[in-house]
């Protein structure tokens, strides 16, 4: 029997998926980064759609404008949204850092890698701060995870006036409960984010200082840190949107 | 391997062309327009002159403007425009998702409103 004619099944494929080929073109670490942070903004997602059925739950909410309305140093009320801005254009501007660092990086140019996730850095550092001044001031006037500023109060007319400043409708303890609940724990999830990244992008400053990535011939763990540096930054402008400005 | 370090360079090389810095510096502009407005909204428009009200067509217009934001992020910052077409829709087709749960949870949430508490507690002894 002649073997000559092979059927169309036997062919060896040759398709971009059909193996031995690479039709993403891109590297094994950067795709995995890309699937990381798909799971991570699940999560987050999770989180900020929970808050939003809690809203839809509640009869009444907080005010934004009342809860978050001091600017550390300068005014201890009247200015909603002024330090909540301070720290959206630092972390814009730390991500804008973070890819002037990458596209040095392409350049292969140590020096400007250098120059730029010291920036980055020092930005990431800026914004956990501001955070922890802005914690820092919640908890002063009783806001905390599982606590607002009436818990331990029984009398109704107590728990309303100890509420009354940071609500413009109806006054309810329940959702101030649930508002101080998920604001720490979503701006926590998200600072510990940041925090991870800042020490990230500690380490490929130091790989990038050891030389590490000039004899490997490419930057490409700077891209891998900077897609996560860009997710911690998107994450915040979906925070920003639904605790600061809805 | 050299096949590993052939597709490294490759990528970072043809990577390079989809971001200059004058391409950074304009996304940013973009990014800091957009933040600019939603303070000109809030700020401005709602909290001093009182032109609009907080309300539907307010948040509509913020969660407008975050996702052209989350956009330009995600396609510049991010990179996700240059890639292939075969990988952005393996990283987007799953928030089909999330807009589900979305439309899910605050379907329930409205309903927990009217519904949690139409009924009184009944004592039990």
């Amino acid at each position: 029997m002649s073997t000559t004619t092979v059927s169309q099944l036997d062919k060896v494929k040759d398709g971009p998926w059909s193996g031995g080929k690479s039709p993403w073109n891109l590297e094994y670490g950067k795709i995995m980064m890309w699937f990381f942070l798909v799971s991570d903004a699940f999560t987050f997602s999770a989180f900020l759609i929970y808050y939003g059925a809690q809203k839809f739950a509640q009869p009444t909410w907080i005010d934004a404008d009342k809860i978050f309305q001091s600017v550390p140093g300068l005014a201890e009320s009247g200015q909603p949204l002024v330090f909540v801005g301070i720290m959206t254009f630092i972390l814009i501007m730390s991500s804008v850092t973070m890819v002037l660092a990458v596209e040095a990086g392409h350049r292969n140019s140590k020096q400007e890698v250098v120059k730029w996730m010291l920036w980055t850095i020092l930005g990431g550092l800026a914004f956990v701060g501001c955070q922890a001044i802005e914690w820092t001031h919640l908890h002063h006037q009783g806001f905390w995870f599982g606590q607002n500023p009436a818990t331990g109060l029984t009398d109704p007319d107590a728990i309303a006036a100890a509420l009354q400043p940071y609500f413009s409708k109806e006054i309810s303890y329940t959702a101030a409960l649930q508002f101080s609940n998920l604001f720490f724990t979503i701006t926590g999830f998200h600072g510990f984010h940041v925090s991870i990244g800042i020490l990230l992008n500690i380490i490929v400053l130091c790989m990038t200082l050891n030389n590490t990535f000039e004899n490997r011939g490419t930057y490409l763990m700077v891209e891998k840190v900077g897609l996560y540096w860009h997710f911690v930054d998107l994450v915040w402008v979906f925070v920003f949107t639904f605790f600061y400005l809805i | 391997m050299a096949h590993h370090d052939h597709i490294a360079t490759h990528d970072a090389h043809e990577h390079g062309e989809g971001m200059d810095k004058k391409r950074i510096w304009s996304v940013f502009f973009v990014l800091l327009a957009l933040t600019a407005l939603e303070f000109l909204i809030a700020l401005g428009f709602v909290h001093h002159w009182g032109i609009l009200q907080k309300g539907a067509l307010v948040n509509t217009i913020y969660i407008v403007l975050t996702l052209v934001k989350a956009y330009y992020i995600v396609a510049f910052f991010m990179h996700l425009k240059f890639e292939k077409s075969s990988f952005i829709v393996t990283c987007g087709i799953v928030f089909l998702f999330i807009i589900y749960f979305i439309v899910l949870m605050l379907v329930e949430g409205g309903y927990l409103l009217t519904h949690l508490q139409e009924h009184a507690l009944y004592p039990n002894n």
